[in-house]
């Protein structure tokens, strides 16, 4: 064991709907061998507000995030939506604010939990067992705002007996998009209606994903419509898997 | 009904239309498929390329007003009349006048959204001008009665059997399942047009500068026709259609045609530069080239959102739009649709009764990553939702909720009051609002991440 830091944020949805989520994350931060450094006063980015245009109450929200989290080093999270928000929205949302810089720098650190895989080089930590096919949703934020294209697979083939597969032409929108999901409830549920039927026409009934933000969305939508399906994050599925734990 | 009450309605009824969606979807997969070979067969470096095409675009916003000025005196040399509208009504007016001038009582036209902008066909019918769209797509969508579906494939939301029946009973042609045949009737009603009308009228793809040029492509041939045949042929283009020069087609034609319709180059692509010289056999002998603003100018002063202008109405963010490919064109009420639409609308028409556009759009980012001009679609959006709720077009609700949200979540004991007070509320809640939106409430968990902590870790 080495004595490696690690900051984590839990993103609002994690801490209220799925703390599961952040559970597992922890749990195998702690088999890579690292401490868990958590701030208890965090509580959310600030995107909802953000991507609703409502830059008041966004900044209020994200002036927080990077009060608490102004002097950690390397910070990791199970969204790639919210590292998104900071990373790359940070710097436009606090534009000619005072804590501009301090904002900006935070994207640097912030990584996304299979980033944070990749840059830390620990992809050979991770094995175990597993039997089957699994589709892979990558989230857009991941894919068009971090770059993050098939890491996520990699990890999942380091778990034997894992197929993983991506649905052609990817990434596609689940339809969650915050609030949109509630100002278009009908746009929304269709889009993710396509997505889910996408993956089932393939055979794949259990799903991974990196976003919390997509796989409220996928589970509410196969729920309503009675399609048995299997979605797990990918850090619950790692946990369900990996011997190291 | 208001805009943005309408638009809800005409969405959600579409997002329930399985028949309209899978017409959609299969009409844009096979779009995909044809792009996607393209850009390999054609591109060896698509990134660099869109890249490149956006750099000259950004070139014509920073040197506007010079290569517009050189865009005219080069037309005026060339022959051509040009003239400036300021707004569609200016466009109209001044369209009008020309007609006048010319008799004109039947115009032919190919397919132009600058002419849908400034609605020159109900302007024309008003004023007793017959308008025969010599576009296939437009002339489906002129004789149903209905506006372009798409700002590319404006009838892409017919099946042939709808073709068929359409032309049926409009012009009298007998049903068929072909879609060879189908355009041959078209073709046959069309070529009666060409020679009997006063004017022909057209958009521009590309005004080019130096030497001054109008370019305009096409599939078809009708293009070639409106332009060439009638005695007198006008061009009605928005002022960000410039491209500086004429060697820049060598990138912008493959680059519309792989983009538009998945081709390598489209069937025809014409180059005009002004009406019958001294000397030539054929061409009509007066152009005019009408410029519109309409919102452009302002667009242009808006250093975040300027970028905008440079697109080149090529669809591809349409098509790759998932709220597009769910809710169709015709929901928008716009003359530009889908992402673009959405960035435009709300800018050129108001964004109090259009900011609705701008925030019906998950953010995916499908739109920034296909746009070939390097447009960040997905973060105009965002700015346009900005100014939105600067300018307090945000609903009372959603600016109640957001601020009591901002208030909680900026300070953690008050997240843990409410986590407590709402673990049961959110259920009842749910139940209360109509399934649609209640279904996308989350169950709050028994117990926060941050509750996990404080007893599982903290001694």
């Amino acid at each position: 064991m080495n004595s490696k830091h690690v900051s984590v944020f839990i993103p609002c949805l994690v801490d209220q709907v799925y703390p599961e989520m952040g559970i597992a994350m922890i749990k195998l931060l702690r088999s890579f061998g690292y401490e868990i450094f958590y701030h208890k006063e965090q509580t959310c980015c600030g995107q909802p507000a953000f991507n609703a245009g409502q830059r008041k109450e966004a900044i209020k929200v994200a002036g927080h995030f990077v009060e608490v989290f102004a002097e950690d080093g390397l910070i990791v999270s199970p969204s790639g939506s919210c590292t998104a928000m900071v990373r790359k929205y940070f710097p436009n949302l606090f534009e000619g604010h005072h804590a501009c810089e301090t904002a900006a720098a935070l994207g640097g650190r912030v990584l996304e939990f299979s980033e944070f895989i990749q840059q830390e080089d620990l992809l050979n930590k991770i094995s175990g067992k597993w039997k089957g096919r699994i589709g892979f949703h990558n989230s857009c934020h991941s894919y068009r705002e971090l770059d993050i294209d098939d890491f996520p697979l990699r990890i999942l083939k380091r778990i034997d007996g894992v197929e993983p597969v991506r649905p052609p032409g990817e990434p596609v929108c689940c339809g969650f998009g915050g609030l949109f999901s509630f100002k278009f409830p009908a746009v929304s549920a269709t889009m993710a209606r396509s997505r889910l039927e996408q993956f089932f026409e393939l055979g794949l009934k259990t799903i991974v994903s990196n976003d919390p933000g997509c796989i409220m969305h996928l589970r509410q939508e196969a729920k309503d419509k009675n399609m048995n399906m299997d979605i797990l994050h990918l850090v619950e599925f790692l946990e369900r898997t990996t011997k190291t734990i | 009904m208001n805009t943005q009450k309408q638009f809800k309605k005409q969405s959600a009824e579409k997002a329930h239309d399985q028949q309209h969606l899978l017409k959609i979807r299969k009409a844009i997969r096979t779009y995909d498929e044809k792009v996607a070979e393209m850009k390999q067969a054609q591109f060896i470096d698509w990134p660099a390329a869109r890249k490149q095409a956006g750099q000259i675009k950004q070139y014509v916003l920073e040197n506007w007003a010079d290569l517009l000025e050189q865009f005219e005196s080069n037309m005026k040399e060339n022959g051509a009349e040009v003239l400036w509208a300021e707004t569609a009504e200016q466009a109209r007016q001044i369209f009008l006048e020309i007609a006048d001038r010319h008799k004109a009582k039947k115009i032919v036209k190919s397919k132009s959204m600058t002419t849908e902008e400034i609605e020159l066909n109900e302007t024309c019918e008003a004023n007793g001008i017959e308008v025969w769209e010599s576009d296939l797509g437009e002339l489906i969508v002129q004789l149903a009665g209905e506006k372009p579906y798409h700002i590319v494939t404006p009838a892409m939301h017919k099946s042939k059997a709808e073709i068929s029946k359409l032309f049926h009973e409009k012009l009298g042609s007998v049903e068929s399942d072909s879609a060879e045949e189908l355009t041959m009737i078209a073709r046959a009603h069309l070529r009666q047009a060409y020679v009997t009308a006063d004017i022909g009228v057209s958009g521009a793809n590309f005004l080019i500068a130096d030497p001054g040029l109008v370019h305009i492509t096409e599939n078809e041939g009708n293009i070639r026709l409106t332009t060439a045949c009638p005695p007198v042929h006008v061009v009605i283009a928005g002022i960000e259609k410039l491209l500086p020069r004429l060697e820049d087609l060598a990138l912008f034609l493959p680059l519309l045609a792989t983009s538009g319709t998945g081709q390598q180059l489209t069937g025809y692509n014409n180059l005009i530069r002004g009406p019958r010289a001294a000397g030539e056999a054929d061409g009509p002998r007066k152009m005019y080239v009408i410029l519109l603003d309409n919102g452009r100018s302002q667009l242009h002063a808006d250093p975040k959102l300027r970028i905008a202008l440079r697109c080149i109405r090529c669809g591809a963010c349409l098509n790759a739009c998932p709220v597009y490919k769910t809710i169709g064109g015709h929901s928008y009420q716009t003359t530009y649709q889908g992402p673009i639409g959405a960035v435009l609308t709300p800018q050129f028409r108001g964004i109090a009764e259009w900011h609705h556009l701008s925030d019906a759009s998950s953010l995916c980012g499908a739109c920034t990553q296909v746009c070939p001009v390097d447009i960040p679609l997905h973060e105009l959006l965002l700015e346009n939702r900005r100014q939105s709720d600067e300018q307090s077009n945000t609903s009372l609700f959603w600016k109640q909720s957001l601020k009591i949200w901002a208030v909680i979540m900026s300070d953690r004991g008050k997240l843990n009051a409410f986590h407590r007070a709402a673990a049961n509320g959110a259920e009842a809640a749910a139940l209360l609002l109509p399934h649609e939106t209640g279904k996308r409430i989350p169950k709050l968990a028994r117990q926060t991440f941050a509750q996990w902590w404080e007893e599982n870790e903290q001694s």
